[in-house]
């Protein structure tokens, strides 16, 4: 018998008879300020939100702020003026190891936890908000919802190969307990909140 | 593992010889404790959220057969390769054989409990793969040659400056620089390189959804999505457990893992990975190794509940002023307690009682585990399996006789006391632990039941 | 109401001023209590040993001794505890039952059956309640720092009825002492540590009695105390509510 079989068998066979699958009711408008709680929450685990009305304010706050770098990548057409826009798979992911700063979008939030929900649709690849140096990403501040089961509400009929929750920079705080930003991922992660 | 063949009493009590680090290392991880607490207050309905957890997994324990089928035929037709290993060895072969046929002598490995229980870095080491755990605490672990102390949080039994002498040494840091800034910023530098030339990346799995063929890896530093995304292969190594029947039930569980392990409203990336990136491979282990036999343990069988959050072992006051070490076990503290015996009994015959029964860990446990009771059965199990000291055994044998007879009980505890007033020597000595570093109770004339006997004896009772 | 007093065997042996404390309290609320002089131990000592197999013999022995009562009163969480989850007979099964269920702590039992409103008593001193894991997370005497959910504690419920007495905030509330029955010996390098720190904790807050509704935890940390030279004195919850108490 395959060790398939094997683990299988043995599964069926030492499993508990029944229990019930679980209901449970988390969907309750428990926060009503959304923009208010998002900004709070990701701006304490070390995130940076920038209120914005307009995508010309983001072009400016990039021209003026994102210059630790020469590369600055998006995948956002309306920003290939301030940074060089992206496409899909062009290249292997190992082009991207000199990206300074990489400016993607979003179309959904959580409040209670500061995180961005981003698939490979959204990115030219998988690797672009890891690699990158600094991370930026443009949210609508309709598009934030309360907390993790109203995301899943949202995420459950999205087909995707891969996808991710970004909550705030690439952390450590393996050396003694001490936080310290910039792990392996990003050093930053600044949201640009369209309000 | 470094093995030894010291109990946990033993190597804690070398633990111990350094009060002040003991004190370090206590309060260490209470600070994460008390992380945890102000999260999971700051949220509405914690408790309904840890009986939701405790719910689904006991559904997933009931139809975990099915779970694993519907699983495996998702992440098939999502085309991941699924593989099945019934125990560590047939792990670590199917993972050197992944890595051969394709010609890999490198691997970066993002943390994965499972890969430690199995001793796939020793294995793959003997077999000439390199490999380079990529979690800083593991990194740094690794380094030291040692295993990780704690799963969250692998090298939480370092100082900076033991890490700062060991990047010193293996990396050429300047002689004296511990700061935690400038050593994590060394290892990125370092590991990057690393992750952009390893054409293999291994990962754990933390959830596995049956419904979708999805799997979720949480880190903090993006070392997973390093080593995955940029790797042409990326096998993920996951215990039978790790199933959760619906994608929609990822919700619960990354609302209380990162809350219950570090008091993070959520890990800084919660990866969920179900096609394999164009152009490359992914593969899944899925590995057994005693988790269908202690399934079938029905006092034990809901520690495989376990998501691996850590919270017990930061509660743990035992853990806390031990060391991860002394459990020596690749999952040490409470939960590690109720998993090792469940492999080999006679080896981690010590585990069970390297407790107070205390009950801090099951209070803290995001899906409800009852980690104390199980300690306390655990014990019960080992003594009648033969597996408890000779010493401890006639002890308890002459207790017994001792405490079931009232005329015997009566006439011990007076000698009792009589031998501690006119030759305590008899108990205060260094073969006595009491004694070692406590007095012993000052001994009163009477017991309360002569007190008892003289002053209430005239009262007229009906019982 | 017959209440059988339940004395553990320690307590008996060592701590007889506790029982008595226990036994005038519950005289003076009226209560008539009686001691089965023929009771020993309650086998705890066996069964966290991981020999629960041989407390057969303290089981009937314990069933023998306190079946006729209507309650049964102990001032030990930890034993009751044991009692409550443990106690078992083949012969004497419907009894061993009926005692699971009417066996209680003395705080609980005082604050649940009793409901007290009242002591008379005065205890002018600085007090660090040591919450036992046994009565607080087994009989949950008292809320638990680890769960979200509202606070009370009963043996503070208590001693805020007596004059003079000051309940000490500590650094950490619920902390375990690290006596864990055998543990206290088999491990005695950590329960030792375990137990010096509650003890600075109390110290560190300005505590001059710890009191707790375990002896077994006062013995361990007054051990420490007493070793260490310390003013720093422990003393039965019942000692203080008995308020004749003689320290």
């Amino acid at each position: 018998m395959s060790s398939r079989n094997k683990i299988l068998t043995a599964v069926a066979e030492n499993q508990p008879r029944t229990a019930p699958f679980p209901e449970f009711e988390f969907l309750d408008a428990e926060c009503i300020y959304l923009s208010e709680t998002f900004i709070n929450v990701l701006t304490g685990i070390g995130g940076t939100v920038i209120p914005v009305e307009t995508m010309i304010e983001i072009q400016n706050y990039i021209l003026q702020n994102f210059n630790q770098g020469p590369r600055t990548v998006t995948n956002i057409p309306a920003l290939n003026n301030v940074a060089e826009l992206m496409h899909q798979s062009s290249t292997s992911p190992h082009a991207l190891s000199d990206v300074d700063y990489a400016v993607i979008d979003t179309r959904l939030a959580v409040a209670e936890n500061g995180a961005v929900w981003v698939t490979e649709k959204g990115l030219s690849d998988r690797a672009l908000p890891f690699i990158c140096q600094h991370l930026a990403v443009v949210l609508n501040a309709g598009d934030i919802v309360s907390n993790m089961h109203a995301a899943y509400e949202v995420i459950n009929a999205d087909d995707y190969g891969y996808g991710t929750f970004i909550a705030g920079p690439s952390k450590t705080a393996d050396i003694e307990q001490s936080l310290v930003l910039g792990a392996h991922g990003p050093k930053s992660m600044t949201v640009f909140l369209m309000m | 593992m470094k093995t030894t063949d010291k109990d946990h009493a033993a190597l804690a009590n070398e633990f111990n010889k350094d009060a002040p680090r003991v004190d370090w290392h206590d309060e260490t991880l209470w600070w994460v404790r008390q992380k945890r607490d102000n999260a999971v207050k700051k949220i509405p309905g914690w408790e309904e959220l840890r009986e939701a957890g405790s719910q689904i997994k006991n559904n997933v324990l009931a139809n975990l057969s099915g779970y694993l089928k519907q699983f495996e035929a998702n992440a098939q037709a999502n085309g991941v390769h699924v593989h099945w290993a019934i125990d560590a060895k047939e792990h670590n072969e199917i993972v050197l054989e992944l890595l051969q046929s394709n010609g890999v002598k490198k691997i970066v490995k993002s943390k994965s409990m499972l890969t430690e229980e199995c001793n796939l870095n020793e294995y793959l080491n003997l077999n000439g793969v390199d490999v380079i755990d990529t979690d800083l605490g593991e990194f740094i672990v690794q380094l030291a040659n040692e295993h990780p102390s704690h799963i969250v949080l692998p090298c939480i039994h370092k100082k900076k400056e033991e890490i700062g002498e060991l990047f010193h040494q293996h990396l050429g840091t300047p002689a004296g620089n511990a700061d935690p800034v400038f050593l994590t910023e060394t290892a990125r530098r370092h590991l990057r390189e690393t992750f952009l030339t390893r054409k293999a990346a291994l990962t754990g799995v933390n959830f596995a959804v049956a419904e979708t063929g999805e799997f979720v890896v949480c880190t903090n530093e993006g070392n997973a999505d390093m080593g995955a995304h940029l790797a042409d292969i990326h096998i993920a190594s996951m215990g039978i457990e790790k199933i959760i029947p619906k994608r929609k039930h990822l919700g619960v569980f990354l609302r209380v893992l990162a809350r219950s392990a570090t008091g993070q409203p959520v890990t800084t990336y919660s990866s969920h990975f179900k096609t394999p990136r164009p152009g490359a491979s992914t593969h899944i282990v899925i590995v057994d190794n005693g988790r269908s036999k202690q399934l079938g343990r029905e006092d034990f069988r809901n520690s495989l509940k376990c998501i691996r959050c850590g919270a017990c072992m930061n509660t743990c006051p035992v853990y806390r002023r031990s060391g991860g070490h002394s459990y020596n076990n690749a999952i040490a503290g409470p939960i590690g307690s109720i998993l090792a015996p469940n492999l080999d009994m006679k080896k981690h015959a010590d585990l069970p009682f390297a407790s107070t029964l205390c009950g801090s860990c099951t209070n803290v446990c995001p899906v409800k585990i009852d980690i104390h009771d199980q300690l306390y059965k655990w014990r019960q199990v080992i003594v009648k399996s033969g597996h408890a000291p000779v010493a401890k055994k006639a002890a308890m044998g002459a207790m017994t006789r001792v405490l079931s007879s009232p005329v015997s009980y009566k006439v011990a505890g007076k000698l009792g006391r009589l031998m501690m007033k006119r030759a305590p020597f008899a108990v205060n000595n260094q073969f006595n632990p009491w004694y070692k570093q406590r007095e012993l109770p000052v001994v009163p004339e009477n017991s309360f039941g002569e007190w008892y006997k003289k002053n209430r004896n005239n009262k007229p009772k009906d019982i | 109401m017959k209440v059988g007093l339940f004395v553990p065997c320690y307590v008996d042996q060592f701590y007889p001023g506790a029982a008595i404390a226990t036994l005038e309290l519950l005289e003076k609320l009226g209560v008539d209590v009686q001691y089965p002089s023929r009771q020993t131990c309650c086998g705890q000592p066996m069964a966290n040993s991981g020999f629960e197999h041989l407390t057969g013999g303290c089981n009937e022995l314990f069933i023998e001794n306190f079946s006729a009562f209507d309650y049964i009163v102990c001032p030990s969480g930890s034993c009751v505890l044991h009692i409550k989850h443990h106690l078992q007979s083949d012969k004497n099964e419907a009894k061993a039952a009926a005692i699971r269920n009417k066996v209680y702590e003395l705080v609980e039992f005082l604050t649940d059956v009793l409901k007290i409103t009242n002591l008379k008593g005065s205890f002018p001193h600085k007090v660090g309640i040591h919450q036992s894991c046994h009565g607080q997370r087994g009989l949950q005497l008292s809320q638990m720092t680890e769960l979200v959910a509202p606070s009370f504690s009963k043996p503070r419920y208590l001693l805020d009825m007596i004059a003079g007495l000051e309940i000490m905030p500590l650094d950490r509330a619920d902390e375990c002492c690290g006596f864990g029955g055998t543990f206290c010996v088999a491990e005695e390098a950590v329960s030792v540590k375990m137990g010096k720190d509650r003890v600075a904790d109390h110290i560190r807050n300005g505590v001059e009695y710890i009191t707790a509704a375990d002896l077994s935890c006062l013995m361990h940390m007054e051990g420490i105390l007493r070793r260490q030279g310390s003013p720093l004195k422990v003393i039965h919850i019942a000692e203080i509510l008995n308020g004749e108490c003689t320290v």
